[in-house]
């Protein structure tokens, strides 16, 4: 913009609009002198502010790190000792083998990424069920869809729990991925996305002999691919971090998923506190790296579909 | 040909449902329905309804000083909670309003703790806690055991869970400020409004829709906080945490009181419930928008 600015000044070489746009820029900087230093006085307050508040927000997570390299000597001092003197690996690498963290890690990974494919795949055919068909009771239906948010988990486990313990399913993958394999509050996103879309769309598709599948396959997808990416982002992070249901359903060191497992780190003697901490560390690397890669995404989606409803 | 092409269409809509209403049948409200049932009878301790105690679970609860015991932590936990994760939400969100060099770090920060597990919160929080070694008690210079004591337990778990759930709060906040028209505090500012000023009377009533769409969620969320109790006090010490979701994780999985902790998990609905109908009637009422 600016480039084609300065080219179209008439009959001004490079030379001079350089000189008479510092000179512009010294007269203003005169002129508004005191509005500038306020301004830059309040943005610095701000960063200031700012670095203290995250100081107190990521503490929890900085003290973990730097207990995570401490070797274990070194915490039980009497003294300050926030950064570890001589930082190690060690815990890591016994995190890594008092507990079978791996295989923990990798049953996570199968599960909140099959929960995740899985509710991308259902959500989506429900929403397009809901926004381009027409069927007897579609109100009432989505009605009973949303109602189910309503309904806490904790009204539901122990019921669910005694269900799969007595269809002999307790330990297993499926016990774990397929209860959540739907979510209202994805049908509801997915929803608020295809309503944004005009009916000519798809009906225009079906006169050029597009199957619904197709349509949701060709069209539908790429064009909620933020509503999506909100979705495996919310709906990954959720799944990696579930608690109560694994931990009732999941009682052999194959079948546990990483909440689960670092726990037992947990009921070791005290002198591996930073043992477990180290694990801890392990263990949330995934969730936040997902998280940072995906927030922009999870904004926009979450968001951009919320306002427009 | 035709008569096919027709007959697949009307059931073909209901193909695509297929996959979420089974799971919503079988694992919602089948098992929504069978805990109301549940909360009907004296169980046996694989969880089978063997005689029917009609209302007596609940009137037993509603005799009972431990079930009170846990309404009251429960509340107390709720508003600490509510309170403090919208007000770090809030800040945070404040504080991340302009642009300023650093913002895209700073927001990230802020919405992190969304992505961490109650679970591994807890154990940090442990540690940090922890009587001899914890950095609480080396800063404070104190020799407190937080965990331990009926009196500071409960607030110990509050705060960690008003932290884990700012971090969703920052970002409803953050969209909701994005939503107030800038011009309106330039107006002001030409009117000579202070920065204080400017908060309470446009801000923070220009945030009541999002602010009241939080405030719903929060409150939900509060009632629901599992995994940092189990681990850091399991209910303890002296009952002094054992919300109302321990108080049934408890009574159905170590009391093998199935009864009993199903008529508690109807009670945690109908509170649920209740609050969302209040607060939408508040709503209609009240939010300006």
């Amino acid at each position: 913009m600016s480039q084609t600015d300065v080219n179209v000044l008439p009959g001004g070489n490079l030379f001079q609009n350089k000189i008479s746009k510092e000179e512009l820029e010294t007269l203003k900087l005169e002129m508004n002198k005191k509005a500038l230093l306020k301004r830059r006085s309040q943005t610095t307050g701000r960063i200031i502010a700012n670095i203290a508040v995250a100081f107190v927000v990521l503490l929890p997570l900085l003290y973990a790190v730097s207990i995570a390299f401490m070797p274990s000597g070194e915490l039980f001092s009497m003294d300050m000792n926030l950064v570890p003197e001589h930082p190690t690996l060690e815990n890591f690498s016994s995190a890594l083998t008092n507990v079978p963290l791996i295989r923990f890690i990798l049953n996570s990974f199968l599960v909140a990424g099959l929960i995740t494919l899985g509710q991308i795949i259902s959500c989506s055919l429900s929403a397009f069920a809901f926004s381009f068909l027409d069927f007897k009771g579609k109100g009432v239906l989505f009605m009973i869809v949303m109602a189910t948010m309503m309904v806490p988990g904790e009204a539901t486990i122990i019921s669910n729990y005694l269900t799969v313990g007595n269809w002999g399913m307790l330990d297993t993958y499926g016990v774990l991925i397929i209860p959540y394999l739907t979510s209202a509050m994805g049908i509801f996103l997915f929803r608020q996305f295809y309503m944004t879309f005009p009916m000519s769309l798809y009906e225009s598709a079906k006169l050029d002999g597009c199957s619904n599948l197709k349509f949701i396959l060709k069209i539908l997808i790429p064009l909620t691919k933020s509503a999506i990416g909100a979705m495996a982002v919310y709906t990954f992070i959720n799944a990696w971090n579930m608690y109560m249901w694994p931990l009732l359903v999941t009682g052999s060191d194959k079948m546990r998923t990483v909440q689960i497992g670092i726990s037992m780190l947990n009921s070791v003697d005290s002198q591996s506190i930073t043992l477990m901490i180290a694990g801890v560390v392990i263990i949330i690397i995934p969730s936040i790296s997902i998280f940072i890669v995906g927030q922009k995404q999870l904004i926009k989606g979450m968001f951009s579909g919320a306002v427009k409803g | 040909m035709n008569k096919k092409v027709k007959a697949k269409g009307r059931f073909s809509p209901y193909v695509y449902l297929v996959p979420s209403l089974v799971i919503f049948a079988v694992f919602l409200f089948y098992p929504f329905a069978k805990t109301i049932y549940l909360s009907l009878f004296k169980t046996n301790k694989m969880g089978e309804a063997k005689i029917f105690y009609g209302i007596g679970n609940y009137a037993d609860l509603l005799s009972s000083p431990s079930f009170w015991n846990s309404m009251k932590v429960t509340l107390i936990f709720a508003v600490i909670v509510v309170v403090g994760s919208m007000l770090l939400g809030l800040i945070t969100a404040v504080l991340c309003n302009k642009a300023f060099p650093g913002i895209r770090f700073f927001s990230t920060a802020y919405a992190l703790p969304m992505a961490i597990a109650s679970s591994s919160a807890a154990m940090i929080f442990e540690l940090m806690l922890h009587p001899a070694v914890g950095i609480v008690n080396k800063l404070l210079g104190l020799d407190i055991n937080w965990l331990n004591d009926p009196n500071t337990a409960l607030y110990c778990v509050a705060i960690l869970t008003a932290w884990l759930n700012s971090g969703i709060n920052f970002l409803y906040f953050s969209a909701g400020l994005g939503n107030i028209d800038d011009s309106i505090y330039e107006r002001a500012s030409v009117d000579g409004a202070s920065g204080i000023q400017k908060f309470f009377s446009l801000t923070l009533p220009g945030l009541s829709p999002i602010m009241f769409y939080t405030l719903v969620v929060n409150i939900i969320q509060a009632f629901q906080s599992f995994g940092q109790i189990k681990i850091l006090t399991e209910g303890g010490p002296n009952e002094s945490t054992n919300v109302i979701v321990y108080s049934i994780y408890r009574d159905a999985f170590f009391n093998y009181k199935f009864g009993s902790a199903s008529a508690q998990s109807v009670i945690l609905f109908i509170i649920i419930m209740l609050i969302t109908l209040v607060m939408f009637r508040i709503e209609k009422k009240g939010v300006k928008y």
